[in-house]
């Protein structure tokens, strides 16, 4: 079964036809969306067009530093995405660090794993299948995260009297931070839990769609898609968990205090 | 015999600071707003980072973990903290609470839902809920400040009982006639340290 049909430059144009009615609309209805509707439609453009470009010279070279290098990339940019996504973040080099090494150690670990074992490309890093995955890999993770971390801080900061009364009776950090933790590894749960349900009866996975529009019979799509999804959440778990753990081990200390001098300051 | 002993205790904005308090002693703590009363209580219970010693009977606050500290000292702060929608649910099973509840006017009120309390009903119940755990020296911060006449009284009559139960107390109060009611001696803080030859008989 090979049905790709290859799009033209023409076909793109044609298609963006609806988009430019909508912007004509937003003028005649003075809703001033117009400039954001064409600059953001334009970046899109270019920027896969510039992504289109880097990956073909990724994949031609098939090197390994280069492939480490682009990984290295995605990383430092979602690691900059959680620490912004979070209302209040660890002071100093945590900041950054904590979340952003939490997602690489899970990333990397559920990446290795399914390249090693499930799909198995020649070389195993072949840049052409683990670019892909690590970033889809990556960007739930991410996501996952930088919502746990956001839970934690806030709930921490807010329930400050409410764990202090806990320690003061005598409970350990961990006991008196239960309730705030749980609800953040919950929240960093709940999209992929949610778009898990939803897959196949509410929406079409993108990737799977992609596939089957460019000619992959359906059954085999599917199949990837659940590899996939099945890695995602498992590797979002794990980031979840460990960057959790980890922030609440910063956050108190070995005397059972809680350390909120440790955390900075919205909008800091 | 000292049974809360408090050597050059400091932190980054209090201290040093020393004193002593003798089993079923009642010592009252004043000084104005920002002076570092609530910072010392808090350092006492390690709940701030601090240098210095504190001991009480023979057991030293550093070579415990912090968690066995606290259930030796218990400090009940100005604004209390809940974590759970019933009142029952902040009190441990094993310790009886009920005669405590009573004695501080609060009969029946473990089923009550916290967030229905008012301000001077929470202030009770987590001196009820720190002292049922019969702690052996007991810091308070202002455990009066949002109750009427009666209920201070109720509060004021606890504190004496649980002095004569051998129990040291450290009070911190704005209320000159309280601390002359309940403590035999006072310190004043000011700027973080004690006010020197200040030490007196209320």
């Amino acid at each position: 079964m090979n049905s790709y049909i290859s799009l033209t430059h023409g076909d793109l144009l044609l298609a963006s036809i609806f988009l430019a009615m909508n912007a004509v609309f937003s003028i005649l209805l003075r809703l001033r969306l117009e400039r954001q509707l064409i600059v953001s439609a334009l970046r899109m453009i270019t920027q896969l067009f510039l992504v289109g470009l880097v990956l073909k010279t990724i994949f031609r070279a098939s090197s390994l530093w280069l492939t480490l290098l682009a990984a290295a990339i995605m990383v430092t940019f979602a690691g900059r995405e959680i620490w912004a996504r979070q209302d209040r973040h660890l002071q100093g080099i945590w900041g950054i660090g904590l979340g952003g090494t939490s997602m690489l150690l899970a990333g990397t670990i559920v990446t290795v794993f399914a390249l090693t074992t499930q799909i198995q490309p020649t070389p195993w890093w072949s840049p052409q299948f683990a670019l892909p995955l690590f970033g889809m890999i990556l960007g739930n993770t991410m996501t996952g995260v930088s919502l746990g971390l956001d839970t934690l801080h806030t709930a921490l900061y807010r329930e400050r009297a409410a764990i202090e009364a806990r320690l003061l009776l005598g409970s350990t950090r961990w006991e008196a931070v239960s309730a705030a933790h749980q609800r953040a590894v919950r929240s960093g749960f709940t999209p992929i839990i949610n778009s898990m349900a939803a897959t196949g009866v509410v929406s079409l996975p993108g990737m799977m769609t992609g596939q089957i529009l460019s000619g992959v019979d359906p059954q085999e799509a599917v199949k990837y898609q659940i590899l996939i999804t099945l890695l995602i959440g498992g590797a979002t778990g794990l980031g979840v968990l460990a960057a959790t753990f980890a922030s609440v081990w910063r956050l108190t200390d070995s005397r059972e205090r809680l350390r909120l001098d440790r955390l900075a300051a919205p909008g800091r | 015999m000292p049974a809360l002993r408090i050597k050059a205790l400091a932190t980054k904005l209090i201290g040093p600071i020393s004193f002593d308090i003798a089993a079923g002693e009642c010592l009252a703590l004043m000084g104005p707003s920002g002076a570092g009363k609530s910072l010392l209580l808090r350092a006492i219970v390690d709940l701030d980072p601090s240098t210095g010693n504190v001991t009480v009977g023979d057991h030293a606050r550093d070579n415990m973990p912090a968690s066995e500290w606290r259930k030796l000292v218990a400090l009940v702060p100005a604004e209390s903290g809940w974590w759970a929608d019933r009142v029952r649910e902040h009190f441990p099973a094993k310790f009886d609470a009920t005669g405590l509840i009573g004695k501080l006017g609060l009969a029946g009120s473990f089923d009550w839902d916290v967030s229905r309390l008012s301000t001077g009903e929470r202030q009770r119940l987590a001196l009820a809920r720190a002292l049922c755990r019969r702690p052996e020296a007991l810091l308070l911060d202002e455990p009066t400040a949002s109750l009427d006449d009666h209920a201070t009284r109720l509060v004021e009559d606890l504190i004496r009982e649980c002095c004569g139960d051998g129990m040291a107390l450290l009070l911190v109060t704005h209320d000159r006639r309280q601390a002359e009611r309940v403590a035999k001696r006072l310190l004043r803080i000011t700027d973080g340290r004690i006010d020197g030859g200040s030490e007196s008989a209320p």
